[in-house]
């Protein structure tokens, strides 16, 4: 049961109850493969670095997660097939990076709030 | 033969001081190189946002695998450029 962290950006043109309904979406499909959500963290609209799929702004959202390996590739398979995502990207995370997640909890993603767009 | 205050330079010849480079994380020991904190990972970029080699940072070889990693993540999640001119 190790823990995994996975963060995922969505394309700016989806609505507020669609960008809803994409997170819960994964998040019941994360707690119906046996997973426990840890914490989740929304950074919102940000600006990418380079444009992606013509768009320059993206919606993140974090989810922390302990679970089984298998959840992992049915996870990345749901995200391959949604078109409403721009980029994803799920990291195995080793004890260090635990501790540094529970002592910085959503520290360093929102943190930068400064650069964000106002949409 | 001229002594030696005869001799004028035309610069002062500057005494490079060697100072010891030193790894940051052994010394603050951070243990983990977050990947999602771009403004962090910024320092370790140069202009064009290529990543710095060791010799100007200092950081140890573990450390540097670390950075490293953690910013090719950061380049995938759009949060760091893969090229820029002027990062700074």
């Amino acid at each position: 049961m190790s823990q995994y962290e996975t963060i995922f950006v969505m394309t700016p043109v989806l609505s507020d109850e669609q960008l809803k309904e994409t997170v819960s979406e994964y998040v019941n499909l994360l707690k119906q493969k046996g997973a426990e959500i840890v914490h989740q963290d929304n950074w919102g609209l940000r600006k990418l670095a380079y444009p992606i799929k013509k768009k320059s702004t993206g919606f993140y959202h974090l989810i922390e997660f302990k679970g089984p390996g298998s959840v992992i590739a049915e996870l990345e398979l749901a995200y391959k097939r949604d078109e409403r995502l721009l980029r994803f990207l799920s990291v195995n995370l080793d004890d260090h990076a635990v501790a540094f997640n529970d002592k910085f909890r959503g520290k360093s993603g929102s943190k930068s709030k400064k650069e964000e767009v106002k949409a | 033969m001229a002594a030696e205050s005869d001799i004028r330079y035309l610069t002062p010849p500057s005494i490079e001081v060697k100072k010891d480079k030193y790894c940051r994380f052994k010394k603050s020991k951070i243990k983990h190189v977050d990947y999602k904190n771009p403004d962090y990972l910024m320092r370790f970029l140069n202009e064009q946002g290529k990543v710095l080699p060791r010799r100007l940072t200092g950081t140890s070889l573990k450390f540097q695998r670390k950075v490293s990693q953690s910013i090719k993540r950061a380049r995938q999640l759009a949060l760091l450029p893969f090229v820029a001119d002027n990062l700074k």
